[in-house]
């Protein structure tokens, strides 16, 4: 401030800020201003606004998830936060047979963060509640010092109805079931890691963040019986196949080349050392039903936009020491274990 | 995907195991040198397609396995220290040091960051000229010509707050190491076929002559494993112990020129300790005086702390070919990826994770 223009007359605190304040969370009027001009303004909620939603619901069983994103970077290529924190949510539903419902939405936003890419991110997650037909009925702000995020963490809460008769869960697996892979694997995770790490391929490759849940209702509707359901996120097709077998008490023997790796995926992986088997998903799931519906449930999925590439990976086996083996291409096994931690990129 | 489909086709890899099988008529033991080469093994099976009598031995190769526990220790040190921004490649973040390892340094406030090749870490160092940036040089051969240009670089922009800790150990010197054990049981070799991209094969001739052993240069696609031990038992067979070349997509026989001076530009050879096998002379390389201000070890003047390694580790006859993972009382039970007690548990490439990782199952049976 220059001597010219220096007045003794108190200033009216400026409240047009271009980056999230920690007064942004403190409840007061800078509360009100970002609920009003920007929360409100792009998540749409049919709910009176009060402490909680008062939701009417039929009568039947309820499917009641939760989970929170803390992805970095926030805009991926094929995504962002947003659009994962509905679909993760919806994806969870879907996964137990539910029809997604209702959705809550908490926001722990950090001090710094620009409104612009706050709007952006609440934009996606409004157009994927849309599409995913899930209503949002509650939700939660608060403000963290700046340092003490990465921008943007949310969490999300989703009820979904359960159809009469739809009893899917590990618990039901049985010896000689088919395993069905919806699609090919690995993308989201290569796609995080290529913007993460500023590495540039060929063709690039987008996340497959998507939702479930169209799907697994075509194939309740075809009256296809399922088993079980699990959607393949972080850790991969080899946790989720362990998971299963821990929880079901069966043992799976799947054939390696049978898994869909696209090319660019393939090539990504090798250069750094990973194993697609490992690498996270945000649009797949395997199905896990009688050997018989293998085939129904097969074209049912191929008819869908996100199940086009489905395809039998293997079945399940009585319980042996070896949660989940797989058969490579030249005819030997291996053990599919869970990952230790995250997969580190290898020296050489 | 183009040049790496064609070396994984499933019927040409039965083709190469019946010529193998018709080729073998007594029991020999190949060691494959380079901890890649294992993963791959065990990864596609290969040995499974292998005749009984022919024994796969798993060599040293694995640099993140024998970098011994005082460097990890003194990298430790380094990135706890709040001015040092410490970089290193991913897989060493995990590897533990007598109390304590990268990733829990991390934790604590330390700032660790992965990268993928030493020149990024000269960057960061440019970006932040307050603050000291610290690479953890190791490998083999492989890896020494980009460490090498990452001190040739920061030396030649004067860059003061740049340096490394410089791990780096050598293959053919461990090769002879085991060799002249009397306990050896290696009857030829697979030599790391990367290594030899930057080096060539001259320096295998006077070992292939000295031991009477075969050397073969191979990949580490399934097909190149298996053209590799078929050349290697075919020597063998015939009595012969020459120096050949299976992996001449990469790999000629001079190597790569300019890699090599910039090498022997930046580095000397030197002793070096080994984790699991102990001081092997002239099987490593230090900074030579003219960049010893690029010393991470000198410059922040830390001692080199020598630790015991647990007495019920046998990695170091593991490393020599003399035992196998599953011949290990503690593997998988007092000693798993994460709780290793020695060198070849620790990194995904080492001998006995790669047995824990694909063939837990098997303990048992093999």
């Amino acid at each position: 401030m220059t001597e010219k223009n220096f007045t003794l007359s108190c200033p009216t605190p400026n409240t047009q800020f271009e980056t999230i304040q920690l007064a942004h969370g403190g409840g007061g009027r800078l509360s009100q201003r970002l609920l009003e001009q920007v929360i409100f303004r792009e998540l749409k909620s049919s709910s009176e606004r009060h402490d909680g939603a008062l939701l009417s619901f039929p009568a039947g069983r309820l499917a009641f998830t939760t989970d929170s994103y803390v992805i970095k970077p926030r805009f991926f290529p094929g995504g962002d936060i947003g659009k994962l924190a509905v679909y993760g949510t919806v994806n969870d539903l879907a996964m137990c047979g539910a029809t997604p419902r209702f959705l809550s939405v908490g926001l722990i936003l950090e001090e710094g963060l620009p409104i612009e890419e706050l709007s952006r991110i609440l934009r996606s997650m409004q157009r994927a509640a849309e599409e995913a037909q899930i209503e949002l009925v509650t939700g939660d702000t608060k403000v963290v010092d700046r340092g003490k995020g990465d921008g943007i963490f949310i969490n999300t809460s989703g009820i979904g109805t359960v159809p009469e008769g739809v009893d899917i869960r590990p618990g039901r697996v049985q010896e000689g079931d088919a395993i069905v892979l919806s699609g090919d694997i690995g993308r989201h995770g290569v796609a995080i890691l290529s913007v993460r790490e500023g590495l540039q391929f060929e063709s690039p490759i987008e996340s497959d963040c998507a939702p479930l849940h169209t799907m697994v209702a075509s194939l309740l509707e075809a009256g296809i019986s399922l088993h079980c359901l699990r959607d393949l996120t972080r850790g991969g097709l080899a946790a989720a196949l362990y998971e299963i077998s821990r929880d079901a008490r069966v043992s799976m023997e799947v054939e390696e080349a049978k898994i869909p790796v696209s090319e660019p995926v393939h090539a990504a992986c090798e250069l750094l050392g990973l194993d697609p088997l490992y690498v996270a998903n945000e649009g797949r799931m395997i199905l896990i039903l009688p050997q018989n519906e293998a085939e129904r449930a097969l074209s049912v999925l191929r008819a869908h936009p996100f199940g086009q590439q489905a395809t039998q990976i293997g079945r399940t086996t009585p319980k042996q020491e070896a949660p989940v083996l797989l058969q490579n291409r030249f005819g030997g096994t291996r053990l599919l274990d869970l990952p230790l931690g995250e997969q580190l990129p290898r020296i050489c | 995907m183009k040049y790496l489909d064609e070396y994984r086709d499933a019927e040409a890899a039965k083709r190469l195991a019946t010529s193998i099988e018709q080729l073998v008529t007594q029991p020999w033991s190949l060691m494959e040198v380079c901890g890649g080469q294992t993963h791959s093994i065990l990864r596609f099976g290969i040995d499974a397609l292998l005749p009984k009598s022919v024994t796969l031995l798993h060599g040293p190769g694995c640099p993140v396995c024998v970098t011994p526990l005082e460097v990890l220790d003194l990298s430790i040190a380094l990135a706890s220290r709040p001015e040092v921004i410490f970089c290193s490649f991913g897989d060493m973040l995990r590897v533990p040091g007598s109390s304590s390892d990268l990733l829990r340094v991390k934790a604590a406030g330390g700032d660790v960051r992965v990268v993928y090749s030493p020149l990024d870490a000269v960057a960061i160092a440019r970006q932040h000229p307050t603050r000291q940036v610290v690479f953890l040089a190791v490998g083999f051969e492989t890896t020494a010509p980009a460490n090498a240009m990452a001190v040739y670089q920061a030396s030649r922009e004067g860059l003061q707050n740049f340096s490394i800790v410089a791990s780096h150990v050598l293959v053919p010197p461990a090769m002879e190491a085991i060799l002249s054990s009397p306990q050896c049981r290696v009857n030829g070799f697979l030599a790391a076929g990367h290594v030899c991209t930057i080096m060539g094969l001259e320096e295998y001739h006077p070992i292939s002559a000295r031991y009477r052993v075969p050397i073969v240069a191979a990949g580490f696609e399934p097909l190149d494993l298996l053209e590799g031990i078929y050349l290697c038992l075919k020597q063998l067979e015939e009595g012969r112990a020459e120096v050949e070349n299976q992996y001449s997509r990469a790999v000629s026989a001079a190597g790569n020129a300019a890699a090599v001076k910039l090498i022997r530009e930046v580095f000397e050879v030197i002793p070096r300790k080994w984790r699991g096998i102990g001081e092997i002379p002239q099987s490593g390389l230090g900074l030579r005086p003219a960049y010893e201000a690029f010393d991470a070890q000198k410059k922040f003047s830390l001692p080199l702390q020598s630790v015991e390694e647990p007495k019920e580790c046998i990695s170091g006859l593991i490393l020599q070919g003399i035992k196998k993972p599953n011949e290990c009382e503690a593997f998988g039970k007092r000693c798993h990826p994460e709780n290793p007690l020695g060198a070849t548990m620790v990194s995904s490439e080492g001998a006995c994770a790669a047995y824990y990782r694909y063939r837990l199952h098997a303990a048992e049976s093999t």
